[in-house]
């Protein structure tokens, strides 16, 4: 049986400040001004919303501000997550995910 | 703001474009929505990056990084250009807000993005786009959840996959839609940057030393998994990319990354009615262009792989020949000032076209792709519109990309078309029984990139993220 990562792996620089955000009430530790996207992925946070007609879970795919499958809201306006610099205190939302 | 030129894009393209123009006396303003210049390929880690792994790409970025931190060029970064309007008026939404800038001049250098022609499960999280894979290595630090499947076609793919073991991943098998006999051919082209060539030895060697599997002419089926990616299914393909019927074989993953070359961005050139063509080894629908990167618009220029892949040193060449001519064209550099300078960018970038067609060619869509997705598949990612619903407005009459659009929402949502665009296009094309010519192009419309109105305006929901009106039929 292979070993599947629940998670994306990231090596934090020795200095950076860990902040806490918190993901539909879940509170998350990363580094801050990460990408709030990678951040998620490294938090076991994939999913990150469904597609507005056939409901399907998505999560982020170009992690360059293209595709639009990261906008999720943060601090209560939408925003691409892997465009958005992780904060300290960030309140994530991710409407419509169960 | 007034300025003698405005550049969109802080890529290797932009970036020398805005310093050639700034070097022969010109008022420079350059926009890039990332935080600092280096564009796709260079792009900069962000500031808490883990120790900043030393590679060429890295050198290069900090090189031009460095050159525009000490010249003239008004840099304005982390501003994401929403609006293009004539005269040149730029429109961008920056940390306070938005802001414009006029110029008599503009020279378009936004980049590319990726081409990820659709299979059953491509939409499941934990599938991300190959060059989605660099920005994580190069920029995040990080790396996708193993065991990772590497799956696609060009040069991205060693690479990604050898930056995969070097961040202590664990790749379980890389997937190339090319021959091994494709690559020995394009080989001897590659070998005409020597530098390259080894880079690419090196990642070859990385992914052989460690016994990963490297299955040649062989595509994505499937993704399996319920709401992630746990299993690939892959088998072979013919030299068009079609499945030859050859037996499958599966892998369980945490991750697959996948992506099948770059398709040009364009926007602002089309957003203009500039005269373009179709060119299938550069990805798409291209700008017509001089020598100089001028379009068929007084005033308007454009480089890069925007206007056709071509790779980052020939995006170099390109920008640092348009900036040339918008400095020549402003009346700041005499002919003999301006030949002196721009000779020696000509003359190089002639002796780059075997290397850029030997990369273009390795990532250009081949014929069985498309027609191997199969009816019930997503095409249309943010619309979660069908392949079969592709080929049913087809029928029911429509005629044209822009059509299409009408009749499915295919290419209507947030990401206006730049994921599904090509694919879609090029279904269209096929039940039609057309050249893929015959389907025209996309209406470019404003926003360029979509932008929260609240951050322009006031508070704001979903339904607010302006979406481009559909285009006139
Ligand atoms: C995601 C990705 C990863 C890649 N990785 C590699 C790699 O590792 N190695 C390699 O050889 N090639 C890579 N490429 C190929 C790459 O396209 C070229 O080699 C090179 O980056 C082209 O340079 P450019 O200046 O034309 O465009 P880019 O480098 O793409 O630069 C364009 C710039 O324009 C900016 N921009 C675009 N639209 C807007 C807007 N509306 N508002 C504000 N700013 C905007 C972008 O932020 C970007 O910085 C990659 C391509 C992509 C899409
Ligand atoms: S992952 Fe594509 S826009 Fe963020």
């Amino acid at each position: 049986m292979i070993e599947r990562d629940g998670a994306f792996h990231r090596r934090a620089a020795p200095g950076a400040r860990m902040v806490e955000l918190t993901v539909d009430g879940r509170a998350v530790t990363a580094p801050e001004g990460e990408p709030l996207a990678t951040a998620l992925a490294a938090a076991g946070i994939l999913l990150l919303r469904r597609s507005p007609r056939a409901g399907a879970p998505r999560g982020a795919f170009c992690f360059m501000g293209v595709c639009q499958e990261c906008a999720i809201f943060v601090d209560g306006a939408l925003r691409q997550a892997c465009m958005t610099p992780v904060a300290a205190g960030m309140q994530v939302e991710l409407r419509g995910v169960p | 703001m007034k300025s003698d030129l405005i550049v969109l894009g802080g890529g290797p393209a932009g970036g020398n474009a805005a310093l050639a123009a700034a070097a022969a006396g010109l008022s420079v303003v350059l926009f890039d929505e990332q935080p600092a210049a280096g564009g796709q390929v260079w792009r900069a880690p962000w500031a808490g990056k883990a120790d900043p792994h030393d590679s060429p790409e890295r050198r290069e970025g900090d090189a031009l990084r460095d050159a525009l931190a000490s010249s003239p060029v008004d840099l304005r970064f982390g501003r994401r250009v929403w609006s293009v309007g004539r005269a040149f008026r730029v429109d961008a939404l920056g940390p306070d807000g938005n802001e414009w800038v006029e110029a008599p001049r503009l020279i378009a250098a936004t980049g590319a993005h990726e081409r990820v022609v659709p299979f059953p499960g491509w939409t499941l999280p934990g599938v991300i786009g190959l060059a989605a894979a660099t920005v994580l290595l190069k920029s995040h630090a990080a790396r996708p959840a193993g065991p990772v499947v590497v799956a696609g076609c060009g040069p991205l793919l060693a690479a990604v996959a050898a930056g995969i073991l070097k961040a202590g991943g664990d790749v379980a098998a890389v997937v190339d839609l090319a021959s091994a006999r494709d690559w020995l051919v394009a080989v001897p082209h590659l070998a005409s940057r020597p530098s390259l060539l080894a880079q690419g030895l090196g990642w070859t060697l990385k992914i052989a030393g460690r016994g990963v599997p490297v299955l040649f002419r062989h595509a994505v089926r499937r993704v399996e998994g319920a709401e992630r990616a746990e299993r690939v299914v892959i088998a072979p393909v013919d030299e068009t990319g079609a499945f030859t019927g050859g037996s499958e074989r599966s892998f369980e993953i945490g991750s697959l990354v996948v992506g099948h070359g770059l398709v040009p961005g364009g926007e602002v050139p089309r957003l203009f009615r500039a005269k373009t063509r179709f060119d299938r080894l550069r990805g798409g629908h291209v700008p017509e262009l001089d020598a100089d990167g001028r379009t068929s618009i007084a005033g308007l220029y454009a480089a890069g792989d925007g206007v056709g892949i071509k790779g980052a040193a020939a995006a170099v060449l390109n920008g640092t020949l348009a900036g040339l001519a918008a400095a020549r064209d402003a009346g700041r550099l005499s002919e003999s000032e301006w030949r002196k300078r721009a000779e020696p960018a000509r003359t190089a970038a002639a002796g780059l076209a075997p290397f850029s067609d030997a990369i273009a060619g390795l990532m250009a869509l081949r014929a069985g792709q498309v027609a191997s997705v199969p009816a019930e598949t997503v095409v249309c990612r943010c619309e979660d519109v069908t392949r079969g619903e592709i080929e049913a407005a087809a029928v029911a009459g429509a005629t044209e990309v822009n059509q299409l659009k009408h009749f499915t929402r295919c290419g209507m949502g947030p990401c206006q078309g730049r994921m599904c665009g090509e694919t879609a296009a090029e279904i269209l094309a096929r039940s039609l029984g057309v050249e893929r010519e015959a389907v025209g192009q996309w209406t470019a419309r404003p926003p360029l990139r979509p932008v929260p109105l609240a951050d322009l305006l006031g508070r704001f929901d979903y339904s607010d993220i302006p979406i481009p009106k559909p285009a006139p039929l």
